[in-house]
């Protein structure tokens, strides 16, 4: 089964929103699993949730604000310390624009 | 342990030592730690003997602990049993371990976990799987299996876990310890890193309801770095150090969930346990909660959308892995992160960006939302007739390794009696009450929000007149 059979599931399109790298050999299980995971979940389509509000904090409690103040200190080199490439304090990647 | 360092019977140095020793001899067997941090460990320990010295001691000063990989540890491999960060050195300390050194506790090392928390069998770190100490062919549940396994294999008194859907309870259950999720909000998640942070929760993992007690006593907290954090004062909670967990003043009424209890193959277990609570004047009733079926397919809906979400920033270019000479910007995000991550979490971004995508996310997210507050309602509702519930918290006792490793979706089934406390964040705990086929079968008690005084009261009179929880593996059961 390839991209184009699977109406449900496209597999490159998933795959480029959420940046992995799925070899194009493993499309047709990769879709197949995740057919698989969304027939489990559409069994909770049949609840009726007509005029029920969304639920997004477990306890709906309100957000807690803080005062605008600084309150982290500068911590760079303690952080660059664990990436990859970085050079006088900037973090380093492939060139963008040529 | 505590009452040995108050004596002097022994200093904290020559207890952890001791118990270094026994986790570097067993740990080649269990694989329950993923770091063993002598050189960190024996340094908290010289300072905890000062700190008792001094007259500063806490019960929890100079006794040596575990953490779940998850939380931040300054000095330490934080790895969340991920290739992704098994290089990561945490910059700073989650405010759990921060409040756990305070009072003056010993790390002694990092628990092994299924990778970024998903997972209901340990199999998936890339760190390989822990063996349960009860059967070395068993999983011992997940995602906090390192922790129990660890805590059932009598290697530290007391660990630290997070529950997600069940990650604290499920493998608690299968090691026969104790585990307790306490309310959502209870404990700070800043420094633990996120999988699902709607649900993240983290809690103690011990042998006894006492200890849970003292542990969540200093574990717990208002934490202006949470902006999720709940801002209360529960004077219940800070006696724990001096009075031990509250007593209960009068016997309760217990709901036993009619979807909970079909299909059991440890129901006489469950009805055994029962009949010792109601050796205490606790009353039982029937009651129901209709949209238990729906949680699993809810959870999985919200959890792998958030996870999504939060595993966004593991982009191979402030810290993790990062793939060999990347081309573009693009293929460097792309393979570092199909490199750094295994088969679960990637099916669970792949779940999560499909939920949330453009023509599925009110049919999909917003739905689960909106069943999240029925199942929520469904526990308000019986909790104005009973004052706890009392369940299974695990269809099974301990599966195989490899037994559902290839079926994701028979794996998520596990889960379906500790999920649903997790949509509605309501504090739950799991305690070891019998055994099927040498086995440990773990018992749910679940409470309104911020009851869990309730939980361990219940939990701690079960623990005087049973002795489920000091059976030790090995032993015959």
């Amino acid at each position: 089964m390839t991209d184009q059979e699977n109406t449900e599931i496209n597999v490159t399109h998933l795959a480029r929103l959420g940046r992995l790298a799925i070899p194009s050999s493993n499309h047709a299980s990769t879709a197949q699993e995740l057919q698989n995971i969304i027939a489990m979940i559409d069994a909770m389509q049949s609840v009726d949730t007509e005029g029920i509000e969304p639920l997004s904090h477990p306890l709906d409690s309100e957000q807690l604000l803080r005062a605008d103040v600084v309150s982290e200190t500068d911590s760079r080199e303690a952080f660059q310390n664990n990436a990859p490439k970085t050079e006088d304090g900037y973090y380093l990647v492939p060139r963008v624009v040529d | 342990m505590s009452a040995g360092l108050e004596a002097g019977t022994y200093t904290s140095v020559e207890l952890t030592n001791a118990h270094l020793d026994d986790i570097e001899q067993r740990n080649t067997q269990s694989n329950s730690f993923i770091t063993i941090a002598r050189e960190h460990a024996l340094a908290q320990a010289k300072a905890a003997d000062a700190q008792r010295a001094n007259g500063d001691a806490t019960p929890l000063t100079g006794i040596p602990i575990a953490h779940k990989d998850i939380f931040c540890t300054e000095g330490l491999l934080t790895t969340c049993g991920s290739k992704m960060l098994s290089n990561f050195n945490a910059p700073y300390n989650s405010t759990m371990v921060e409040r756990l050194n305070a009072a003056g506790i010993v790390t002694v090392g990092k628990t092994n976990m299924d990778e970024f928390a998903m997972g209901s069998s340990n199999e998936n770190s890339f760190f390989g799987p822990v063996t349960n100490p009860w059967d070395q062919s068993k999983v011992p549940g997940g995602s906090s299996g390192g922790s129990a396994a660890a805590v059932a294999d009598g290697l530290v008194a007391c660990a630290t876990g997070t529950d997600t859907g069940g990650s604290i309870r499920q493998p608690a259950a299968f090691c026969g310890i104790t585990g307790l999720k306490p309310t959502y909000g209870r404990i700070s998640r800043y420094g633990m890193i996120a999988f699902a942070s709607s649900l993240d929760q983290a809690g103690p993992m011990t042998r006894t309801a006492e200890d849970a007690g003292l542990m969540l006593s200093y574990m717990s907290g208002f934490d202006p770095r949470d902006s999720t954090s709940a801002n209360r004062e529960d004077d219940w909670l800070k006696a724990i150090a001096h009075n031990g967990i509250p007593k209960l003043d009068r016997p309760l009424t217990i709901g036993l969930p009619k979807e909970y209890f079909a299909d059991l193959a440890n129901a006489d277990v469950i009805a055994a346990a029962q009949a010792e609570l109601a050796k205490n004047g606790h009353t039982f009733r029937e009651v129901s909660l209709p949209h238990t079926q729906a949680a699993i397919p809810t959870y999985y809906v919200l959890a792998s959308a958030e996870a999504s979400t939060n595993l966004s920033r593991y982009d191979g270019v402030r810290y993790g892995h990062r793939c060999e000479n990347p081309t573009s910007l693009q293929d460097l995000y792309e393979r570092s992160r199909s490199e750094g991550f295994g088969e679960e979490v990637k099916r669970r971004i792949l779940t999560g960006t499909y939920t949330l995508s453009v023509g599925y996310f009110d049919a999909y997210y917003i739905k689960a939302q909106k069943i999240r507050r029925l199942i929520s309602n469904d526990f308000n509702k019986v909790f104005e007739e009973v004052d706890l519930l009392m369940t299974p918290t695990s269809p099974t006792p301990a599966f195989g390794l490899n037994e559902h490793a290839q079926d994701p979706v028979a794996m998520y089934q596990q889960d379906l009696y500790t999920v649903p406390t997790s949509l509605a964040g309501l504090p739950a705990l799991s305690m070891p009450c019998g055994f099927v086929n040498n086995l440990p079968i773990g018992m749910q008690l679940i409470g309104p929000a911020f009851r869990e005084d309730t939980i361990l009261a219940v939990a701690a009179q079960f623990q005087q007149i049973t002795d489920w929880h000091q059976r030790h593996p090995g032993e015959t059961a």
